[in-house]
């Protein structure tokens, strides 16, 4: 069986990455030393052509209606490794919108305006898509490692600053470490089915017909399914394994963070879905019994709870956001561990909404320390209305999606998700996410305190907005206030991917 | 198949990945901590060489599997290193404890 034109077309986001590699390669050697933002200009082109390539080559050869009528052998491509469904395509779209976004707030940044670091945020790219494409273990172990090594040097990235080779090494220690914990899982499961194919083996584990009579099937399974729920808690920094999480948001370059807090996280939840709700580990609608989704369940209450609690004493803005962003996973939580088509939609939605989010407020805060030098004092921001009226704008718009206020999109997603758990019964769930939703306002609202109410002494100095960095804003501005009016059509199409995902 | 049964195989493997476990919570020098992560590296990787050998002979799932681990275990040692060097530039030191600028 030869690979065909659509399989080829299936893996244009990444052969697309891989050229725009080499065109920085090249780009950057004629780059004259002043002009050197133009290399994060050409990065966001870039990215934005291969989201229209991504969407043009889905309408020719992926299913246009979602619908997955075709049998399962089909629909596996290059010899199994891969799936092109409609829910790899909603992941590549957030991936690549982030991709652009961030080279468009990083294009301004000195220590940034290097070849090296555009190629490493394509090389992370292209792992993510990979890892939401993955339909085998092997494929997602080397996806999910190729998007984490890139990771850790962006974080370690500005060898210069001691606090960015510390948050590389936190990131780098916790991450090694979590995934030598998965693979022993993974390499459990491949003992336990001989197979390393995630739907093969939820086709053996669903159909019951399991005789393996080397192994005590029972215990070893549980443990390989905690082993790697623990490397998959990493990457989505939930709780047991969130501590790499403030120290290297707050340690990296801003622009490093806003990438690694939302396409870093989107690619995380993209395998969780995928194993967890594919039934590989055991069958997740039929019964809530199964142990790990007890332990789904707890991981969630925990990461949003401890999360906000965390939050609310940070003086650093980076590090609120980071633990923000800790509870933030836990709200996508409650709409995976539904294990419906409604859930899960509203989980994508989500975690779409909030890609856009974060990189707006993580934009704001770079475009404040370029001019400052400041970038974690959350006293600093005081006066910022006064300064920069349009970033504080930005900002609050940001913070009022994040903490989900009505005309903004996170509204929309949060009632999504938790409307979702409540039609699965989880109603408790949802309770416990709401009242953390008020907790959460407390510190997004507090610093608003800081840009609108509070004064400072260099309130009639004006912070400086390059071209790029302002588009970036608007687009994610816009996408939020658009998105929390006009929902519709992004939701319904996540809600197409969402059912057409669990089949 | 010579008369070893998988278990022991299986024991050897668990035995490393716990000594590699170990060796990652209780060492303070980040160079020691990578050596660790790499045992627990190799403690899969003699995990699935056995279980490729006994359960699946016939198609080479496990072999390449292990192939690719080799390779990100060389990717990693070399990132985990060059953090390791400009750390140590910075404050010439490598113990984990001494990490301490980031905290609230």
């Amino acid at each position: 069986m030869s690979p065909q034109l659509n399989h080829y077309l299936a893996l244009l986001p990444e052969i697309a990455l891989v050229v725009m590699i080499v065109a920085i390669f090249a780009y950057e050697r004629r780059l004259a030393p002043d002009n050197r933002r133009q290399l994060g200009i050409l990065s966001a082109w870039g990215a934005f052509i291969i989201l229209l390539l991504t969407l043009a080559a889905w309408q020719l050869a992926g299913v246009p209606d979602f619908a997955t009528s075709s049998s399962l052998n089909e629909t596996l491509i290059w010899g199994g490794m891969m799936r092109n469904d409609g829910f790899t395509l909603v992941f590549r779209v957030m991936f690549l919108l982030a991709l652009g976004l961030t080279s468009l707030i990083s294009a301004d940044v000195k220590s940034l305006q290097r070849g090296e670091y555009y190629i490493l945020l394509h090389v992370a790219t292209i792992g993510f898509s990979l890892m939401a494409a993955a339909a085998d273990l092997i494929m997602l172990y080397v996806a999910l490692e190729t998007a984490s090594l890139s990771l850790y040097v962006m974080v370690g990235f500005v060898t210069s600053s001691p606090r960015s080779t510390e948050g590389g090494m936190k990131y780098f220690v916790y991450g090694a470490f979590a995934s030598a914990l998965m693979l022993y899982g993974m390499s459990l499961i491949y003992g336990i089915f001989g197979e390393t194919n995630i739907y093969f083996i939820s086709q053996i584990v669903l159909s019951g017909r399991l005789d393996n009579p080397l192994l005590n099937f029972d215990n070893v399974f549980l443990v390989a399914a905690i082993l790697i729920l623990a490397g998959f808690a990493f990457k989505i920094s939930a709780v047991p394994f969130h501590f790499w999480t403030p120290d290297a948001y707050e340690g990296a370059p801003t622009p490093v963070t806003a990438f690694l807090s939302t396409a870093s996280k989107a690619a995380g939840f993209a395998i969780v879905f995928r194993v967890f709700s594919i039934g590989m580990l055991g069958a997740p609608v039929a019964d809530r019994s199964n142990p790990w989704w007890t332990i789904l369940v707890a991981m969630c209450i925990v990461t949003m709870t401890l999360g906000n609690l965390l939050a609310i004493y940070q003086s650093s803005i980076k590090r609120m956001l980071a633990y923000s962003s800790i509870a933030q996973a836990g709200y996508i939580i409650i709409g995976l561990v539904t294990f419906t088509a409604e859930g899960l939609g509203a989980a994508l939605f989500y975690l779409f909404i909030y890609v856009l989010t974060n990189i707006a407020a993580f934009g704001v805060i770079i475009l404040f320390a370029n001019q400052t030098g400041i970038d974690d004092d959350l006293m600093s921001l005081s006066g910022l209305s006064r300064r920069s009226p349009y970033l504080a704008l930005a900002l609050m718009v940001a913070l009022l999606s994040l903490g989900g206020i009505p005309p903004t999109a996170g509204f929309i997603a949060k009632f999504l998700v938790f409307k979702a758990a409540v039609d699965a019964g989880l109603w408790w769930l949802a309770l416990i996410g709401i009242v953390n939703a008020f907790i959460a306002l407390y510190y997004y609202l507090s610093v608003l305190k800081y840009l609108y109410l509070y004064r400072s002494d260099e309130e009639d100095v004006g912070i400086f907005t390059p071209r790029a960095a302002r588009v970036a804003l608007l687009i994610a501005s816009l996408g939020m206030l658009l998105l929390g009016t006009v929902a519709a059509p992004i939701v319904e199409w996540t809600q197409r991917a969402a059912s057409a995902f669990l089949g | 198949m010579s008369g070893i049964p998988l278990t022991w195989y299986l024991i050897v493997a668990a035995a490393l990945f716990a000594i590699g476990l170990y060796g990652v919570l209780a060492r303070r020098n980040a160079v020691a901590i990578l050596m660790a992560v790499e045992l627990m590296l190799n403690a899969v990787n003699i995990n699935l060489i056995a279980f490729w050998r006994y359960l699946t002979p016939d198609r080479p799932i496990g072999l390449a599997w292990a192939l690719f681990v080799f390779t990100v275990a060389a990717a990693e040692a070399a990132v985990g290193l060059a953090l390791v060097i400009s750390i140590y530039r910075q404050r010439d030191s490598v113990i984990a404890e001494e990490m301490d600028i980031l905290k609230y």
